[in-house]
């Protein structure tokens, strides 16, 4: 996207948006589904972007969660300053796995894997280990105070997410400018050409792991503060993995507003699933898996790019011998 | 004579057991086109690789611009100014032209803007500026081709590695490329290219290595190479050369 | 030092365990060789025959051992639908799209059983699940002994399939040349699915063998198939006896974990191994360099 108009326009839209909506029904929905959008925003810079494709990212997610409930908790931490540590810690997660990783040459299948190893592994030690409360998981103190980043008001917890949010979509729309976003969308589309052109593949792929570790945590450290409540499940539990990458995926990996028209879409169909059938538990999954299917299936390219695949499906009948 | 750009010292892979280059010595004068022929299997792809960093040497030296480069990795030597092309063409088929080259430009134009005007330039250079926003992968081949020698060339190199550039053309667009090649040594960079079109290697080259079964088995002039009785066999298998005299005698 | 009269029932134990692995990394073996995809959906068609074999108690009464040759079949025929009709007309071919269609599939058969069935734990009960038979030295659990065979039953089964029948050198070929195998006329889509079928039915049989004396729940197959990940790593990707070999292995190594650390921490052990084998070597210990 060249222009930051459409970029700009959005942020101010959905700040605008708690003015008009009062109801905590859909502030609820709202925050909730700006959340997955952000843990979305991190995978898809390295797998939209990046084209590899994690697995785990519940890595960073559960990582950033912990860290920020663990130095309030335990240590006495101001909630701000742990909040930003547990971002810091996605960072640290994200340069250890991603050298790992990297460095050892895994790529596609293996890389997926290696990632949903690291985030079972880390899911299996939290469920046991005394530091995170094992079992029974960690309870953040009701505090509602603006230096214990606790809010009575709904809305101001919408403008905290939103401006997480808004800070990913900024942070994408940079990585879209400028050389480190060519050259990782370089290795995306071909490693070794890229190799060719001058391009470190590795330190590459490494940046778009930090990167996406750093934003995917913030969405782990907003639970924290939101739900004053982790346990090893909630932070490396497949759930998470799982929709960081559906939301991008369903909107338009590799798209700077793939992860928000993905998270809005995937959170009002399984809402809606849920309202329909009188919240039995799992439905809500099914239909994302579903949708994840129809989607890989019928739009390649996600919600925003159905326009061009129809318009494509028109016009260029020969994309689809290319492809087979 | 000045020192060459690029000077392979005893240069050998091993695959397993299977040598596929073993023990080449050869250099590559500044400002020159040389050619590296040979038949199928020879080891030509395999000795680029080497060269531009895609494989390490199991033995020997290359030493480039004076400095031993001996197995730094490829980025490292695109950096220093070693561009290749591929012989399977290796675009990147989601992007556009213009967003293919500019991968390239990026390496000595950090900022967008530079990066995007070089790209321009070099896509006029090449001939591919009518299709600039076309998807990469609509390309016909021989636009694939030019493609090819857009991107390596935006990485601004001095040594230009070409991997069959002209192979899967036709004579009309082999004629409309050959001059394009030739110009680049007028802008002072040095090719070396491996190509099995021989009328362009003749036109073009004024140094040519043969390499059979991995191995440097003639180097010269074109014509010189051509008459080589070792050259012959290895294209045409063993007593080609002497069925050959007798046959033109 | 540990005496042998622990550690030798340790060991036994770990090595029919172990059978039960490899028989379902065995099934994901085979189709990462022909395929070259890792089949995320292969743990929820685990719990998915899990659970067609405890109905097929619970309702039917039918023996889990008898089951066997009903379901095997029946997901032989779910294995090929699902890549014919499903799995390969959704990734056009691409492998990063197989990936997600598998997971995507993954999630919705897990939920799909937890929606229908809740997140109650189940088990059967037969009258041999406590049975034993005394070796002397130490006793062997009827159930784990039988699974233990049976896998080896299966593993030559699928042996002679692949190397006397013409589908299985078709899959052969297919697995070692895909072009090649298309140009000489082999229907390709149909091998693919012909070989997600036999995977899938790997998983049946596997359900049937731990159903006796083991639980299922909408997540119970996932245990086993992160192990069967390793093991398939372990093993070399695409390698047949890499997977029997890798899932002894492991079976041993977990049980030993887990006389040492505990079992949750025992399984921390196992995806320790696959991530440094990964890290390290990710061709497998047996499989050949890429």
């Amino acid at each position: 996207m060249k222009s930051f108009v459409p970029v700009a326009l959005v942020i101010v839209a959905l700040a605008v948006l708690p003015l008009f909506v009062q109801s905590n029904v859909v502030l609820n929905f709202l925050v909730v589904t700006l959340m997955l959008a952000l843990a979305g925003q991190g995978w898809n810079i390295l797998g939209g972007y990046g084209g590899q494709y994690s697995f785990g990212h519940a890595i960073f997610f559960g990582t950033g969660a912990y860290v920020t409930a663990i130095l309030q908790v335990k240590y006495g931490v101001n909630a701000w300053l742990a909040f930003g540590c547990g971002m810091v810690a996605g960072a640290v997660v994200g340069t250890v796995v991603g050298w790992l990783a990297f460095r050892a040459g895994l790529r596609g299948s293996y890389f997926a894997l290696v990632t949903l190893a690291f985030a079972e592994v880390l899911r299996i030690v939290a469920s046991v280990a005394p530091i995170t409360g094992a079992g029974v998981g960690t309870l953040v103190n009701l505090d509602m105070r603006f230096s214990a980043m606790q809010f009575q008001s709904r809305a101001v917890f919408y403008w905290l997410i939103l401006s997480l949010v808004a800070a990913a979509l900024i942070i994408t729309w940079l990585i879209e400018r400028s050389r480190f976003g060519a050259w990782l969308i370089a290795v995306r589309e071909n490693e070794d050409a890229a190799r060719a052109l001058g391009v470190n593949a590795l330190t590459v792929k490494l940046g778009a792991m930090v990167i996406s570790g750093v934003v995917t945590a913030a969405a782990g450290c907003f639970y924290v503060q939101y739900f004053l409540f982790v346990d090893s499940h909630i932070a490396y539990g497949t759930w998470i993995s799982v929709e960081a990458l559906l939301t991008p995926i369903i909107g338009g990996a590799g798209t700077i507003f793939g992860p928000l028209v993905g998270a809005l879409v995937v959170r009002a169909l399984g809402e809606g699933a849920l309202l329909i059938t009188g919240h039995a538990p799992g439905l809500d999954l099914v239909v994302f898996g579903m949708v994840l299917i129809a989607v890989v299936w019928f739009s390649p390219s996600g919600i925003i790019g159905l326009r061009k695949t129809l318009l494509g499906k028109f016009r260029r009948p020969a994309a689809e011998v290319r492809r087979g | 004579m000045a020192e060459p750009l690029l000077d392979l010292r005893g240069v050998s892979r091993r695959f397993g057991g299977l040598l596929a280059v073993g023990g080449v010595s050869m250099n590559v004068r500044e400002g020159s086109i040389t050619a590296l022929i040979g038949p199928n299997g020879a080891g030509k792809t395999t000795l680029f690789s080497l060269i531009s960093g895609f494989l390490r040497p199991s033995e020997g030296e290359i030493y480039y611009d004076g400095r031993d480069v001996t197995g730094e990795p490829s980025h490292k030597l695109a950096r220093r100014g070693i561009g290749r092309t591929f012989q399977i063409v290796q675009p990147f088929a989601g992007l556009t032209v213009r967003e293919n080259i500019r991968v390239g430009a990026y390496l000595r134009h950090p900022r967008r803007d530079d990066a995007m005007a070089a790209a321009e330039k070099v896509a006029r250079e090449v001939g591919l500026e009518p299709v600039l926003d076309a998807p990469a992968d609509t390309l016909t081949v021989a636009g694939r081709k030019r493609l090819e020698l857009a991107k390596a060339l935006a990485t601004e190199p001095k040594l230009l590695l070409l991997d069959e550039v002209l192979a899967g053309l036709n004579p009309s667009e082999i004629r409309d490329i050959i001059p394009v090649i030739r110009g680049l040594q007028r802008r002072g960079i040095t090719v070396l290219m491996i190509e099995h079109v021989m009328q362009a290697v003749m036109s073009l080259a004024e140094q040519v290595f043969v390499l059979a079964e991995g191995r440097l088995i003639a180097e010269g002039t074109p014509e010189a190479v051509a008459a080589d009785r070792a050259v012959i066999e290895a294209y045409l298998g063993h007593g080609a050369a002497v069925r050959l005299a007798t046959v033109s005698s | 030092m540990l005496s042998p009269v622990i550690l030798i029932p340790v060991l036994l134990n770990g090595l029919m365990t172990g059978a039960v692995y490899a028989l379902i990394a065995l099934g994901l073996t085979l189709i990462y060789g022909v395929l070259h995809i890792i089949n995320f959906a292969h743990g929820a068609m685990l719990t998915a025959a899990m659970f067609a074999c405890y109905f097929a108690f619970k309702t039917l009464g039918i023996d889990p051992y008898l089951s066997l040759f009903v379901l095997a079949p029946v997901f032989f025929a779910l294995g090929y639908v699902l890549q014919r009709f499903v799995i390969g007309p959704a990734s056009h071919g691409e492998d990063r799209n197989m990936l997600l269609v598998t997971l995507g599939l993954a999630v919705v058969i897990e939920n799909a059983l937890l929606v229908n069935f809740r997140g109650d734990t189940r088990t059967i009960d037969v009258p041999y699940a406590f049975a034993t038979i005394n070796l002397g030295f130490t006793f062997l659990a009827v159930p784990r002994l039988v699974g233990f065979v049976a896998v080896f039953v299966v593993a030559i089964a699928l042996w002679l399939i692949m190397s006397l029948t013409d589908t299985g050198r078709a899959i052969r070929a297919v697995a070692k040349e895909k072009l090649g195998a298309q140009l000489q006329g082999i229907d390709v889509p149909h091998i693919y699915a012909v070989t997600f079928g036999l995977g899938t039915a790997c998983v049946a049989i596997a359900a049937c063998l731990l159903m006796p004396s083991y639980y299922v729940n909408p997540g119970a197959g996932n245990a086993f198939v992160l192990v069967a990940f390793t093991i398939v790593v372990l093993g070399g990707m695409g390698s047949v006896p890499g997977a029997l070999i890798g899932g002894l292995t492991i079976g041993v190594v977990e049980s030993l974990c887990s006389l040492f650390l505990g079992d949750s921490l025992g399984q921390v052990g196992i995806f320790l191994i696959f991530i440094a084998v990964l890290l390290v070597r990710p061709q497998g210990l047996f499989g050949a360099k890429a």
